[in-house]
């Protein structure tokens, strides 16, 4: 072995702590890097192998009853490829062992075959025999969550009518990736399940045979779905149509996306903030690695190595450590990611998931710290080339000194030598103190964004679930019905309170922008249902005029005062203007709010209510259930604890992972700066303190110097850290708010004390570390080493 | 010149069999095979030896930076080399004057300011100022060493030695980085000193020539004092030539 490479093992085995604490920081950036690329691959990959392989619709309609003969037309439009006409059914669905309503929603299939479009992914079984009017195919997740097989039966209420089904097969479909119930913001498998049967059962139980309420269609590649869809809509006018839609308003591929969106945003911005952290800190640390050996590369040259052999030789050397840094990096970032996939695929369901290690991931992690580390080599390694051997072997000449404004002031006078040590040095090298507090400050940024993030979940759901939705229950109704309901609702057992709602599905329109949302009216004060403004203060509804959530008013570029179209998806198809009376603050969901009346003189209908809300004595909860789902007008009830857990579950099950590994990634990394920090400050004061030991300087009195100057440099880093964590929480708050949810942008003082508490951790335990060679500091080689 | 009569004075080194052997890896390597050595009150000692004859170590000893592996010294009858750490920093702080042969300044101090570092923590030092009068250098004060000669430098770590007025001032190799012009200003501003306060003091060199200036000559070698002899009269640094 060639001693230059000899020299490089032992020189690595000798500084193992830094090159471990390096190889981290690398590995850190990688694995963020790693997980976020792989996870977000992962789910694109199968989704766009699912909507591949099983021909997921492009285009998407309801109506209320077409013969069968409309299809043709709708065929012969410009641009479509296949048409599939349906039946399609809310359900009630009673299922053995769960005495809780359980919603289902029904399609139809062609008897015995694969639609042509949205094609089952069967999971277990088949389908259902042609003409068995009693078998069904039902979702996966369902399937699961109540244990159901081929085989088994429950009992369905179809259009009134009660009749017992056999499960033939279970199944995944495209349409359901992700699987809501109408109105849910998130899955809730056990509640609410899909179910696929024969066209001519379910038509014939629905009264629609020969007749379609639904169609999806499949379009010729590069259509343009807009023009579809304008066809689509005068095709079906005459027959109910609401408005057809494309799949980027498809509930299940709008969810997805959101999702993709922001673990795009997870696995880019939080990345590069990552690989850049760690890209700097391998730079500066690499160099002043570089700069301790600086009489060994003399020593070097002297014998006659070129500057070539010697650059190589340190370039391997960071070769060595970035390659560490990166396989631990990829290892963990791969059983991270899978980790993470597997969180997601309980509420993406995929018949597969496709993982695969990207080489162009790990190659730009590759490439940023190699590049990183090789520029800082560089740069050091010329450094130390341009001096003469002599000269470098030399003992140094002091370095140049001068006195600073603090000595000018009267403070000078007062300060101790250690304490002017401390100050003279950091003022000498400045440049140097600069970038280990930009390094400490960057890290600190990183604890602050993932503590902040835990925070602003508890917040959300505080807000949402404390000062939005106080109600205990929101029942549904089958359709609209008269407020004198509401009655009959109080009287019913253990209902202490209940204020009714109306709920219409609309297009929100503003120049060429519109989004799709629910219209909920409701009363002046609401009682149950927080409206609330940015100060979380309540807001009584306009008697005309609408309210929209900062979120979709922003999307629709809308402000108080404009006027918007609204047009509603419901009965006869109105569309109105109407003035947007004000914004609201809500952190879950878009929504869109009228008074009452207001929404039901839009309508064109008397004083009707689509649901109630309840406040409900605990006790009487189940009794109430048991009265409520019996009555045949009631289409849903949710529970709001449920719903809460739900919620708590997705983001605690998703974001939070994320976080939880970023935060112990930012963690680390804060450690391993402060640790090579003080490292390499003891080893460039070494000689000094020694002599100050010789002078007669206890080891306290010497270890002062040295914990006063990363102490100071600690100090002044935390607030550079709050400034450049509160950028970044801003950044990223915006980049993550989706139609789902929006964390609320809360700067809790926790937050900074989390910061400033882990950046003063990760220093004090490195000084620890540190102390420990402090003690073992050889005074006599102090005395002859000139260096 | 006045020349002390040391003969018989106060003992205030007093080294008994002291060896030291070092343990590199597998190598032993014995520094010391037994020195008896005593130092008197006043006297300025010249230990003489070739490089790894052993002196340093013997200074280093003598000064609490290192323990003996065998043998006792005492200072003033107080046992040092079974001393703990703590006692051992105590007597360095108020007792010892070091002066080395590469300075040991701190870079980031001027002259003042290094000579401060030490009579903060002594317990009746001499002001900063009045020491570096002493070497000559009260026109430099308030130069960083990056702003001094080398034997500038070297009077700044003589005037931060001797600032805490200690009982023994060591010099290991004081004059080894400098040119001989400059070293006779550094060894004529030692003589100075052992004669003014009676500081006893020891110098370590390899350099026979300075031996000329001292009450007492120790000859090192092999880890052993080889001789000792006594010089009828001292020569003043000016008269050596090297």
């Amino acid at each position: 072995m060639h001693p230059l490479h000899r020299k490089l093992l032992r020189d690595l085995n000798h500084m193992k702590g830094q090159v471990a604490a390096i190889a981290v920081v690398i590995a850190a950036g990688v694995l963020v890097l790693v997980l976020g690329g792989t996870t977000l691959d992962a789910l694109t990959l199968s989704r766009d192998r699912f909507y591949e392989t099983y021909h997921f619709a492009q285009v998407f309609a309801d109506l209320k009853r077409a013969p069968e003969r409309v299809a043709r037309g709708l065929a012969e439009v410009p641009g479509v490829d296949r048409v599939q006409t349906r039946v399609r059914a809310g359900v009630r669905l009673e299922v053995p062992g769960f005495d809780e309503p359980v919603r289902g929603l029904a399609l139809s299939i062609p008897d015995g075959a694969q639609p042509r479009l949205n094609r089952l992914a069967l999971r277990q079984g088949g389908l259902p025999a042609p003409g068995r009017h009693d078998q069904v195919v039902i979702s996966e997740p369902f399937a699961q969550a109540h244990d159901l097989r081929p085989g088994d039966g429950f009992t369905v209420i179809l259009n009134g009518r009660q009749e017992r089904l056999l499960v033939s097969g279970v199944a995944l479909s495209p349409e359901f990736v992700y699987q809501v119930g109408p109105g849910d913001l998130l899955p809730d498998y056990r509640r609410f399940g899909v179910l696929w049967m024969n066209r001519s059962g379910l038509a014939r139980a629905m009264d629609l045979d020969g007749a379609f309420n639904n169609v999806v269609l499949g379009l010729r590649p590069g259509t343009d779905p807009r023009t579809v869809i304008g066809a689509v809509d005068h095709h079906l006018a005459p027959y109910g149509g609401i408005g057809a839609i494309s799949r980027e308003d498809q509930l299940s591929h709008r969810f997805l996306e959101d999702e993709l969106g922001q673990l795009r945003v997870n696995a880019t911005v939080l990345p590069v903030i990552f690989l850049g952290v760690a890209a700097f800190l391998l730079n500066v640390l690499v160099a002043r690695v570089i700069r301790t050996q600086r009489q060994q590369v003399a020593l070097l040259k002297a014998f006659g190595y070129d500057p070539r052999q010697l650059a190589v030789h340190y370039g391997l050397f960071t070769l060595v450590i970035v390659a560490l840094g990166v396989v631990l990096g990829v290892l963990l970032g791969m059983w991270a990611a899978e980790a993470l996939a597997g969180v997601y695929a309980q509420y993406y369901r995929f018949p597969q998931m496709g993982f695969r290690l990207q080489p162009g991931v790990v190659l730009l992690g590759v490439a940023v710290a190699l590049g990183a580390g090789l520029l800082g080599t560089a740069q050091a390694v010329a450094g130390v080339m341009r001096m003469a051997p002599a000269e470098a072997m030399q003992p140094p000449a002091p370095e140049r000194f001068r006195a600073g404004w603090v000595d000018r002031s009267g403070i000078g006078r007062l300060l101790s030598q250690p304490s002017r040590i401390i100050l003279r040095n950091l003022g000498r090298h400045r440049l140097k103190a600069g970038l280990s507090m930009v390094g400490i400050a960057l890290s600190g940024s990183l604890l602050m964004v993932g503590s902040y993030q835990f925070g602003a979940v508890d917040q959300l759901l505080d807000l949402q679930y404390r000062k939005v939705l106080t109600m205990d229950l929101q029942v549904g109704f089958t359709e609209p019905t008269s407020e004198r309901v509401l009655a009959s609702l109080r009287a019913a057992p253990g209902v202490r309170f209940a204020e009714g709602f109306r709920s219409v599905p609309v297009r929100l329109i503003h120049g060429h922008r519109e989004e799709r949302s629910v219209l909920l009216g409701m009363e002046t004060h609401p009682q149950l249902r927080g409206v609330l403004d940015a100060d979380q203060a309540p807001v009584a509804l306009p008697p005309g005029g609408v309210l929209l959530t900062g979120y979709l008013a922003q999307s629709l570029h809308l402000s108080p005062g404009d006027t918007l179209q609204v047009e509603v998806l419901e009965g006869h198809r109105r569309t109105r203007s109407l003035e947007l009376a004000g914004i609201i603050h809500e952190p879950i969901g878009t929504g869109a709010y009228m008074e009452r009346r207001a929404l039901n003189r839009l309508m064109g209908e008397g004083p009707a209510l689509s649901g109630a809300w309840l406040l409900v004595d605990e006790a009487r909860m189940q009794t109430l259930f048991d009265t409520l789902w019996r009555a045949p007008r009631i289409a849903e009830i949710s529970r709001m604890d449920v719903l809460e857990g739900r919620f708590r579950d997705y983001i605690q099950g998703t974001l939070l992972v994320m976080m939880g590994i970023l935060l112990t990634m930012a963690g680390s990394i804060t450690f391993a700066v402060a640790y090579n920090n003080a490292r390499i400050a003891f080893a460039e004061r070494s000689r000094e303190l020694a002599t100050l030991r010789v002078l007669g300087f206890s080891r306290g009195e010497v270890g002062w110097i040295l914990i006063g100057e990363m102490g100071l440099i600690t100090l002044l880093a935390i607030p550079l850290a709050w400034l450049l964590g509160t950028g970044l929480v801003i950044w990223l708050n915006q980049a993550l708010a989706a139609d789902l949810f929006r964390l609320p942008l809360a700067f809790t003082p926790r937050i900074y004390a989390f910061s400033a508490a882990g950046v003063l951790l990760a220093t004090a335990l490195s000084m620890l570390l540190i102390g420990r060679r402090l003690y073992h500091l050889d005074m006599l080689s102090a005395l002859k080493t000139t260096e | 010149m006045p020349t002390i009569p040391a003969a018989d004075g106060d003992v205030v080194f007093c080294a008994r069999g002291i060896t030291r052997t070092y343990v590199m890896g597998e190598v032993h390597i014995q520094a010391l095979r037994g020195v008896d050595l005593d130092l008197y009150a006043g006297e300025l000692a010249v230990m003489l030896g070739a490089s790894g004859s052993g002196k340093s170590t013997l200074l280093n000893i003598l000064g609490g930076l290192d323990r003996p592996t065998t043998g006792s010294v005492r200072y003033r009858g107080q046992e040092l080399s079974g001393a703990p750490d703590r006692a051992l920093t105590r007597f360095r702080r108020e007792h010892v004057g070091f002066v080395f042969q590469f300075y040991n300044l701190i870079s980031s101090l001027t002259a003042r300011e290094n000579v401060a570092v030490v009579t903060e923590i002594a317990r009746d030092p001499m002001t900063p100022e009045a020491a570096l009068a002493l070497v000559g250098l009260e026109a430099r004060m308030d130069h960083f060493p990056s702003q001094l000669s080398g034997g500038e430098q070297q009077r700044v770590a003589i005037a931060r030695a001797v600032a805490k007025r200690p009982a023994v001032l060591l010099c290991d190799e004081p004059t080894g980085a400098l040119d001989s012009r400059t070293g006779t200003r550094v060894l004529e501003v030692l003589q100075e000193i052992n004669t003014r306060f009676g500081t006893t003091t020891a110098v370590i060199t390899h350099n026979a020539v300075i031996g000329d200036m001292a009450d007492r000559v120790i000859r090192v070698a092999d880890g052993r004092v080889q001789e000792t002899w006594r010089n009828t009269r001292r020569r003043a640094p000016s008269e050596l030539v090297w």
